[in-house]
Formats: structure tokens, sequence, C-alpha cells
């Protein structure tokens, strides 16, 4: 996904760095000493089995769950969280929806943030309807429009794909690869291995809260070990491979 | 099917806050109200007091009177009598709301009233009684019971009244000895009939030796005109021998139509208020959009003042719109808007107040609906219970619930706010402040577990 971007983005120009973060819940550790460094414009995506840790992960990178121990820090520019589900008011119509946000987020020129907005989630000619009329696609880009208002260096997307049909999530993901290229770090979570290998330029693997891998799918296959025989490529068998070897 | 009523009985136990109020609250409620029903109409209690002398009695010639033995129970079978032994008691009990009222006889009461019966005294025998008016509705049940009892002890008396009366109606008409009350004369009286006998006697002839005779017709056309003056007296006086004095030892009242304004008004502000404030919290929750905000566009307690000046001014328009409709038909003190604005922005952010905590507790738009109306409803229903129309005990326990809910203080914030002859304002005007407060803490801790 990384062809088209900006000369210069990636890890070597880091805009959020998180180091050995740890959170525990009662008896259970959610996170242990979790590190990773996110570039701009860069597409990380957290991946793992379900209860591994990543909505704690981004929840702590968005400021909404204090961690127990651990480091974050980030270059100038605020982080965007953009929440499962979407966190808009059903009965307000679009633009009163990203106008409402625009102006708690302080944006200077809140009409000109609003138009923007509808002209990037290509929702301009809905702008009137009640969320509550749009799909769950159209839904989940206002969602992450709303995200994006402060005008963040980095976006964090909670499962931003669950409950959308494979063409809402191809067009969110071009959304979103969109948004990459134009410099935006974007860090989702996901448990679908497909999705992340197509739409990540960088993978981080979390199970029982710790991090068991960090880079490319590439890197992740050749980790895994060798596949089936017939030389089939399944980026789900590879990924269950690899945490089977790892004990998970 | 019973797989289904194992998985509702299961939801149930996971919604602990819910199932608890479903089933607890109810129970206490009915409890309650069932004891403040079955407790109030039949006998009121009332202090009493007895400062008459031990030895002393009403006369009524020779039919007897009444002893302080049986005036007191006749009286107690119609109340239920707390003897006090002292005014002060009386007063203590009356303003804790412990009786309906205090019912003192002094000691010179049989005396004037024995004097009233017998002699044309202008001073009325009076019975003390003292209330604690602390609503109108109150005051209203205080009246009657009052009338009720003043009328039975009245008709009581004209029975016995009636009855001497009718003796001397037989003296007049039949002759006899007749007691002339306190002086212990007596004398005898001719009657009618024998009067009768007498002027037959002496139809015809007139001779100067029967003058003596005639003499006596006289006298006794005399005594009768005396004993007739007497018997209308007497009959002037059975309308009312027992006069009342009331005093108002606590409460102040303002006229019953300004109170039902009052009430009309404070349920109203209550039921609006916390329906939306706990709706539009807990829509906050169902919206998600709870932790969007709250992730530094602003803060918990920024998010509650807001919902809390929300709820406040819907009470405020709400109130006033309810009170404007209203005027047509009732006087409303306009003159006072100075005071009803400040009660309904008080009452407004106190049931904000307790909106909040409901819909931070409830998390469920639906819930909370619930909640408020299983809440709120009872919860005015038992702050219009008057004080002395229940058991000591219970009232605490009712006053303790109705305090801790902005019911009682807005309607007494309201009607004192609405008429000069309300209730003062600091106190309930203090209550909802607090309870604002209070509530607001509340909700700013159930929202530690909203999200």
């Amino acid at each position: 996904m990384s062809q088209g971007k900006t000369p210069g983005l990636g890890r070597d120009d880091p805009v959020l760095e998180v180091d050995g973060l740890s959170k525990r819940y009662g008896e259970r550790a959610a996170l242990r000493k979790v590190s990773l460094t996110v570039g701009r414009g860069e597409l990380l995506a957290v991946l793992g089995p379900n209860g591994a840790g990543k909505t704690t992960l981004l929840s702590i990178l968005a400021g909404i769950t204090k961690p127990d121990g651990g480091r974050i820090s980030r270059s100038n520019g605020r982080i965007g969280w953009v929440p499962q589900q979407a966190g808009l008011y059903r009965r307000l119509t679009v633009d009163e929806n990203l106008r409402l946000f625009a102006r708690m987020e302080e944006t200077g020129d809140v009409e000109g943030t609003v138009e923007r907005m509808l002209e990037q989630t290509g929702l301009a000619d809905r702008r009137g309807d009640q969320v509550s009329s749009l799909s769950g696609g159209n839904q989940q880009r206002i969602n992450i429009a709303i995200g994006l208002l402060g005008d963040p260096s980095v976006l964090l997307l909670d499962e931003p794909s669950s409950g959308l049909d494979p063409s809402q999530r191809i067009r969110l993901w071009e959304f979103v690869a969109g948004l990459s290229e134009a410099g935006t770090a974007v860090v989702y979570s996901t448990h679908q291995i497909e999705e992340a290998s197509h739409y990540g330029d960088r993978l981080v693997v979390l199970a029982d809260g710790e991090t068991i891998f960090d880079g490319s799918f590439e890197e992740l296959r050749r980790a895994a070990g060798p596949g089936p025989e017939d030389g089939s490529a399944d980026p789900e068998n590879d990924f269950v491979r690899f945490l089977r070897e790892r004990g998970h | 099917m019973r797989w289904l009523l194992l998985k509702d009985l299961q939801l149930l136990r996971r919604s602990p806050l819910v199932t608890g109020l479903l089933v607890v609250y109810p129970i206490v409620l009915a409890v309650l109200i069932g004891l403040a029903i079955s407790r109030s109409p039949e006998k009121p209690r009332v202090a009493f007091l007895n400062q008459i002398p031990q030895s002393s009695g009403l006369s009524l010639g020779d039919t007897g009177g009444f002893s302080q033995e049986e005036a007191r129970h006749r009286l107690c079978a119609n109340i239920e009598c707390v003897s006090a032994s002292s005014r002060g008691e009386v007063v203590e009990k009356v303003k804790d709301g412990d009786v309906l009222g205090g019912l003192i006889l002094p000691a010179d009461f049989l005396s004037k009233l024995q004097a009233e019966l017998t002699t044309n005294s202008a001073e009325s025998a009076k019975v003390e009684v003292l209330v604690n008016e602390d609503d109108p509705l109150k005051a209203q049940v205080v009246d009657d019971r009052i009338s009720s009892l003043l009328n039975q002890a009245n008709l009581l008396l004209s029975d016995k009244i009636t009855d001497v009366a009718v003796n001397y109606e037989r003296l007049l008409a039949n002759g006899g000895e007749f007691e002339i009350p306190f002086l212990g004369q007596t004398v005898h009286v001719l009657g009618l009939e024998r009067s009768e006998r007498i002027l037959r006697a002496l139809e015809g002839s007139l001779p100067p030796a029967q003058r003596s005779q005639v003499a006596q017709v006289s006298d006794f056309a005399r005594l009768a005109r005396q004993n007739l003056a007497l018997a209308n007296q007497l009959l002037s006086s059975i309308r009312q021998p027992i006069a009342v004095d009331k005093q108002v030892v606590a409460g102040s009242v303002p006229p019953l139509d300004t109170f039902a304004v009052a009430v009309a008004a404070a349920v109203t502000l209550l039921f609006v208020t916390v329906l939306l404030v706990s709706g539009s919290l807990a829509l906050e929750r169902e919206e998600n959009t709870f932790t969007r905000l709250t992730r530094g566009l602003v803060s918990r307690t920024g998010l509650l003042v807001e919902k809390s000046l929300l709820g406040t001014a819907a009470a405020l328009v709400v109130t006033l719109l309810l009170l404007i409709a209203i005027t047509p038909f009732e006087s409303i003190s306009w003159s006072r808007i100075y005071l009803i604005v400040p009660a309904i922005l008080l009452a407004g952010a106190a049931s904000s107040g307790l909106g909040l905590a409901i819909g931070a507790a409830a998390r469920e738009v639906r819930a909370s609906a619930l909640l408020a109306f299983a809440l709120a409803l009872p919860v005015a229903f038992l702050s219009l219970v008057p004080s002395g129309t229940v058991g000591k005990g219970l009232l605490d326990v009712i006053h303790v619930i109705a305090g801790a809910f902005p019911f009682r203080p807005a309607l007494d914030a309201l009607s004192g706010a609405m008429s000069a002859s309300g209730p003062d304002l600091g106190l309930p005007f203090l209550h909802l402040a607090l309870l604002t407060v209070g509530y607001l803490a509340l909700a700013r801790l159930a929202l530690r577990r909203f999200a």
C-alpha cells in the first residue's frame, strides 16, 4: 500500500512512540510491556486473536484508558480516535454531526472543515440525511471523518471494518489509504489477517498482551515457516500457523 | 419456552440494580403506602391535655351532667388520645408531626361552660387546639377533624340540655319543685295544669276572700315567664356552647388553590426534567458518543453540568408555560416572579441532578425512563402524606425518603414563592441546592462505570 505515498513517510519520521506499556484488569494482564513506533503516513495493523489486548492498546493510545506503566511520546499533532461502534448522533444529520464535533474540536474554520470532510467521505450529497438512514459503511465513514476533524497526525481505528459487507470494506480501506498517502499515520486493530496483509504497511501481532511480532506481512510469512506442500498462499493459514508455533 | 425463561432470569440476575429496584422498591413503597392508607382516616392521633381540676364536673340541673371521666371516655372513643402532661409536651408532639393536633382543656373550661349554660354569661368556654399546618391539605384535614370533634361535643351537650329543657317544660305544665341552680333554693312551681284548675274554680265569681289564690296565679305567670326566658337562653347556647381557640404552632400554608397550582407545577417540573436529563445522558452512551466526547472534548463533570443546565432551562420553560396556561383559571401572583423564577431554577437543578444520577446508573434510555417513573411517581405521592395521619416512626421513614428527592422541597419552594402565606423559602432553597450537589456527586461517581 505504500507505493503511492509521499517520499519520506514511514518509520524514519516517527509520530508516535510507545515504550513498555502495561495494563492489568484485576488479576489479568491485558498488556505486558508493549513497545512500538509509528511513522508519518504509516499504516500499522495491530493484529491478534480475541482478548489479545488490541482494544486496550488503542484505548491507551487514545487517552481513554490509563496505563499502569510505560511511556507514550508523540510528535506535534493530535491523536484522532475512531471507536469500533460509530459514535454519532443518529437523529442528527451528517453535516450537523460534523459541525458539532468540528466546533467541539475548535477547528478554526468550522464550515470549511465540514465541507472538506463531506468531500473526503464522498457524502456531500447525503449531508442533510439523518445518520440513522445511512448504511453501516457510510456511518463508518462519518465516524472516521469525525476522528479526523482535529487534523490529527495519528488516527486510531478500532476494528473499523467489522460489520461491513465486502464492497463497503473495500471503499473504507480506499478511504483510509488516501489518508495515509496524505501523511496521516493510521493505527488500526483487526483480527483479519487478510485485511492486515492487504492494507497494512506493517503488522504488530499481540497475543496475551505481549508483542510477538513486529514487521511486514512477508516477514510474518517467513517467520511462520513453510506452508502446505502445494504452495498455495493463504494469509490466514500462515497467521494461524505462526500463532500455533508460538503456543497461542 | 423454559430456556427462554431461564435466559430472561439470567439477564435479570446480571442487572442487579434494575432487578433490585423492580423488586425491593415497589415492596417498600407498597408497605409505606399501605400503612399510610390503613392508618389515616379512622382515629386521628391527638395530643390531649386536661388542665381541669380532678373534682370538677359539669352540672346541668336535675338531669345530671358530665363527669370528667365520662367526657374523656366519649372524646377518646372518636380520636386516639395521646396523653400529655404539659402544654410544652403538646406543642412538641404537634411540631414533630407525631399527632395531627393538640387539644387542651383549660382549667376554667368547665366553670365557663357552666356559666354559659346556666346564666347569660357572654364569655364562651374555649378549648385550645394546636395544629401544625405543614401544607393546605393537612390544614384541611385538621380543620375537618376539629369541626367534627366540636360538633360531636356540642351535640352531646345539646342532648343533655334538651333533657333539661324538657324537664322545664314538664315543670311548667305539671308543676312541682324546682331547685335554682347555684343558689340552692327550692321553689314550688304551680304548673299550668293546676293554674287552669284554679282559674276554672274562680270562674263566675271572684270574691275578695280568694284574692290570695289569684295572687298565686299571678306569681306563677311571672315565674313561667322567667323559666321560659331561661329556656330560650339555653336553647340559644345549644348551637355552639364550646368555642375553639385554634393556634398554629408550626407551618404556614398558602391558599389551597395556590397549593394545588404548586403541586401541578412541581409534578410537571419533576417529571419533565428527570425524564429529559436521564434520557439525554443515557443516550450519550447508547449512541457511543460518551467516550468520544469525554476523550478530551469535554470533561465528565462538564458533560454533567451541561445536561444539568439543559434540564434546568427546560424546567423553567415548561413550568412558566404551565403557570401561564393556568392563569386564566387560577390567579397567579406574577408580582412574585422574582421568587418564582429562582424557585423553578433550583427545583429544576435538583430534578436535573436526580435525572443525571438515574441516567448514569441506568445507562440505557428505556431503563432510565422506567427508573425515573418508578422513583418520581411514588415519591411525589409519599411527599403529600400529611404528618399526624400516620405513626411517628412511619412518618420519619416517609420524611427521610421524601427528603432524599426533590419533589417536596420543590413543592415548598414553589408554594412559598407563589404565596406570601406559604412556607419560608430559605430552607427549601437550601434543601434543593444540597440535593443538586449530592446528586451531581452521585452521578459523577456512577459515570466511572458508564462507558
